[in-house]
């Protein structure tokens, strides 16, 4: 049989007390589907199914979910991969507030993003042409810029479940680093001075869920890290 | 209508891609009262997909090189059709572009000198086609589109840039006198449909490539600013061009960079043979999308495709080694393992021509202001209404978009319709306000959907859309093919006047944005497919079995289609550039 | 940067430093006894109280005594700041929690120097 059981966490702030499952049957026809393709079928069947995607491809970073409990982006994510006794149960991204079904108020993400000032910060009059940077420099920045904001990292994160207001998260941090890192920046010491007290990066207790979700390959932990030995070179 | 909230600003940008970003970066920085309003958070925008790289004459891989060449190649590859003039801004203001972006902290890719590294890309060369191929491609790895986007957020971050992320703009508010005073749009979230009053309004909605079934664009391209705009009765320049990417992934049609062949790799049809040097001698494999797209199909259609149904060709990167695919295309190699289940390492990928890219749009000239015609056919601004990157048609792609420059344009354009309206602001803009049954008239649509009771769904309608224009308006096209296709949408268009939506709650309603964008999808399929019959002859990416031949004494010009009447009219093309001389029609060969 | 007033260094940094710090110096405390048990089996009283009594070995065990301190409130004060959401709640069992540390390490000393 190639029909798939769904199992969809459901709610609906205008007409739902509280959240709960609901099951569906996909007819698959027995392809691989990606799970973005289930939600399709899903929305065929109930036309007021609410979930995020864009491009499709894994690039955007809409459709992060919780998918049979492991976060990832559904477009990206072949049924092979995930579903277990034919079975499939699609949650939210945990610790966000749900606005409706699988789509989560990603405002306190976006925030803990903007506070690491994710934008390159150089006083210096620019040249009339690019500032120069070296292939190795340039180097320094691979693993880093790739992010795509898909928030799968941070809402895996025990940490970030437990203060979300005050620890970064990885998400943040690997951008806070990927600025930090950059040979053109010239904030390092104010950027520092912003991530020392207690929760912004040293809430991070090296669980590494972070770079067990992450949808691009990218290590958040391996740049906490690095943050870490910059704060202790810088003050020690 | 009086219980509506209103918003007001001094400019709106609808959408938050590339263009959207870079105006709203110009205008944050001016001190205007600007929002950005964008369905999906910025960075979720289409642009984040484009890959291979923004091509500008920035002389880092050929310190020789020279924006008149890269305006050549652009006018070249546009078959003559894209306005000399506008082309000309676009490559000469290119490089101060390129590097502002690079200023603030895009991570481009780097030679050993320091220097922003630039691939090869198609339809590229040194000397007006006469020195050979040229590498004129920025690039961040195969990322490009990516870095550019979130480095455009980043900034207005910056600079304290007001977003409506999450919102949907419905319908133009145009006054009596005929100008854009703004525009209904809904909150996602919540629900709320507010009124948004502006003195500019810029159309920054990007393409609509889900008009077809096969395309490389994001489910959210759905022509929502050419529908707005159609809707409000003002005409559209170049529809029938639709730029089919000669390498889409076959089955999945996720794009995989021209950037491949740029860095050597090359197509193979079923005999292992690189079939473009047969079509293309010189430039081969990097001759123009629409060249490449074209023989692909010849391939396949003389039954020297790959695979079981031969139906696809394949791209071959293996020979390119781990370290180069790594370094340069490490994007594209997550994308096959994902999408065609081939590590290019060590196998080709299987591709296929695919949809990819609108070269027409709302004309505008140099400065984002939208134009339509008097009368007399002679061009008129449309007071307050612009429009910039893909929803527009400057027009510098002309039929045929070279890689590359669509990045170009969004940032070329985005910032010059920036500063544009900010010194049109400062001399100051005094428009009618709308009357209460303006608004009332552009809450129609919206309306209609949240009071139908039955009728078809949007799911079905959509799919039979889509196939429609896939089957009729491809990369080869044909009179009696299309006559049907027409019809068809005829008949389709009436079917959606009265379809159905079943869910009318309030929050996050993704059903209500998507009926929405049914309607805009019907708009802009139509408008595609009139102007392909209309233009008889084969011009860039409007290929004609019926009229195979480029007929410059009838159509070296814009098709103009007119909404009220269906009608396609012609405006002319623009053949003086100020400060080079025109580049005369020539034949097309790569 | 997030401030707070109830954590002892006022830095991320150096409550980290503190926290590890403190963990070598008790992991080689213990390493010592232990290591010093096995190689003594017949121990009795006298020897026992012997190596207490020998002034390196009070110095050596003072240090335990204050790495344990400083550890425990580390850890405490970040698990309070986890879990305990309520600010009357989480003040007073930081305040218990302190008040706790403070009375083992004086008896500690008194244990150690005393008599």
């Amino acid at each position: 049989m190639s029909t798939l059981q769904v199992s969809l966490y459901r709610y609906n702030p205008e007409t739902d007390s509280a959240p709960y499952m609901e099951e569906f049957q996909v007819d698959t026809q027995g392809r691989d589907l990606m799970v973005l393709d289930v939600l399709h079928l899903v929305k065929e069947q109930d036309n007021g199914l609410a979930y995020r995607r864009s491009c499709r491809e894994g690039v955007c970073g809409s459709d992060g979910m919780n998918m049979n409990g492991k976060n990832g982006l559904a477009c990206i994510t072949p049924l092979s991969e995930v579903v277990k006794n034919n079975k499939l149960t699609l949650r939210p991204l945990p610790g966000l507030p749900v606005i409706r079904d699988l789509v989560v108020d990603m405002g306190l993400f976006y925030k803990q993003y903007e506070r690491i000032q994710p934008y390159l910060q150089n006083d210096t009059p620019a040249p009339a042409i690019e500032r120069l940077q070296s292939p190795e420099d340039r180097d320094k920045l691979d693993g880093l810029y790739e992010c795509i904001l898909c928030a799968c990292c941070s809402t895996s994160c025990p940490s970030f479940w437990w203060n979300p207001d005050k620890f970064v998260g990885p998400a943040g941090l690997l951008q806070a680093y990927r600025f930090l890192a950059d040979s053109r920046d010239e904030a390092t010491r104010e950027r520092l001075e912003g991530l020392e007290d207690p929760f912004s990066v040293f809430r991070c207790r090296g669980i590494m869920n972070c770079v067990a979700v992450c949808p691009k390959g990218l290590n958040p932990t391996r740049a906490i890290g690095k943050i870490r030995e910059m704060l202790l070179a810088n003050a020690t | 209508m009086s219980n509506m909230r209103s918003l007001t600003f001094d400019a709106i940008i609808i959408g938050g891609g590339g263009s959207g970003l870079r105006a709203a970066l110009e205008l944050a920085k001016s001190g205007k009262k600007t929002a950005v309003l964008s369905k999906v958070f910025p960075t979720r925008s289409h642009t984040v997909s484009a890959q291979g790289g923004i091509t500008c004459a920035i002389a880092s891989a050929d310190p020789n090189d020279d924006w008149r060449w890269h305006m050549y190649d652009t006018v070249k590859g546009g078959d003559y059709i894209a306005d000399q003039d506008a082309a000309e801004y676009m490559c000469s203001e290119g490089p101060k572009a390129v590097f502002e972006l690079e200023h603030m902290g895009l991570p481009f890719s780097r030679f050993d000198n320091g220097r922003i590294y630039q691939r090869p890309f198609g339809g590229q060369s040194k000397n007006f086609g006469e020195g050979g191929q040229a590498a004129r491609t920025c690039a961040a790895a195969d990322r490009t589109g990516h870095a550019l986007l979130h480095t455009l957020y980043q900034n207005n971050l910056k600079n304290n840039t007001t977003f409506l992320n999450e919102w949907y703009a419905v319908d133009l508010v145009k006054n009596a006198n005929g100008d854009v005073v703004g525009c209904i749009a809904m909150d996602i979230e919540s629900g709320e449909v507010v009124h948004v009053k502006s003195k500019a309004t810029v159309l920054a909605t990007g393409g609509s490539g889900r008009i077809y079934a096969s395309t490389t664009n994001a489910l959210i391209n759905t022509g929502d600013g050419i529908g707005m705009a159609l809707r409000a009765g003002f005409p559209m320049q170049d529809m029938e061009m639709w730029q089919f990417h000669p390498t889409g992934i076959y089955g999945a049609g996720t794009l995989v960079t021209e950037g491949c062949r740029g860095e050597g790799g090359y197509l193979i049809n079923k005999d292992g043979e690189r079939f473009m040097e047969r079509y293309a001698p010189n430039a081969k494999d990097l001759a123009g999308r629409d060249v490449v797209a074209r023989s692909m199909v010849m391939e396949i259609l003389e039954g020297r495709g790959c695979g079981e149904n031969g139906d696809h060709v394949y791209l071959k990167l293996d020979h390119l080694g781990e370290e180069v695919l790594g370094k340069r295309l490490p994007g594209i190699v997550e994308l096959s393992k994902t999408f065609a289940h081939v590590d290019p390492a060590k196998e080709p990928i299987p591709v296929v021509p695919t949809c990819h890219y609108m070269m027409g749009g709302v004309p505008t000239n140099v400065h984002g202001q939208a134009i339509m015609q008097d009368g007399e056919g002679n061009d008129q601004i449309v007071n307050g209404l612009y429009a910039v990157g893909e929803a527009a048609c400057v027009s510098v792609h002309g039929a045929n978009r070279l890689g590359g420059n669509s990045l170009l344009d969004l940032v070329v354009f985005g910032r010059a319709a920036g500063m544009f309206i900010e010194s049109a602001l400062n001399e100051g803009v005094d428009y009618l306000a709308a009357s209460e049954s303006d608004v009332a008239s552009a809450m129609k649509r919206i309306t209609r959907w949240n009071e139908s009771e039955s009728g078809e769904t949007v799911p079905e309608l959509k799919r039979e859309l889509q196939d429609t224009m896939q089957n009729a308006f491809g990369v080869f096209r044909q009179e009696e093919n299309m006559q049907e296709g027409v019809k068809k949408l005829a008949e389709l268009r009436e079917r959606i006047a009265h379809a159905y939506l079943p869910d009318k709650s309030n929050a996050f309603n993704t059903a209500r944005v998507e009926a929405l964008e049914l309607d805009n999808l019907m708009e802009v399929a139509e408008a595609t497919a009139i102007a392909a019959l209309e233009r008889k002859e084969s011009r860039g990416a409007h290929s004609r079995y019926d009229y195979p031949d480029r007929d410059d004494a009838n159509w070296l010009k814009h098709s103009l289609y007119f909404p009220a009447e269906k009608r396609l009219g012609k405006r002319d093309v623009n053949f003086a550039p100020k400060t080079v001389d025109m580049f005369e029609p020539k034949v097309r060969t790569y | 940067m997030v401030t707070n007033i109830t954590n002892f260094g006022r830095s991320g940094l150096s409550d980290w430093l503190v926290q590890r710090v403190s963990a070598i110096i008790l992991a080689l405390y213990t390493l010592f006894i232990v290591g010093y048990l096995l190689f003594h089996p017949g121990l009795d009283y006298a020897a026992w109280s012997g190596l207490f009594a020998q002034t390196w070995m009070r110095i050596f065990s003072l240090l335990a005594f204050v790495s344990l301190s400083a550890h425990a409130w580390v850890g405490l004060w970040t698990v309070t700041t986890d879990y305990l959401k309520p600010t009357g709640i989480r003040i007073a069992t930081q305040t218990v929690i302190i008040l706790a540390i403070f009375v083992f390490l004086v008896w500690g000393i008194q244990v150690l120097w005393g008599a």
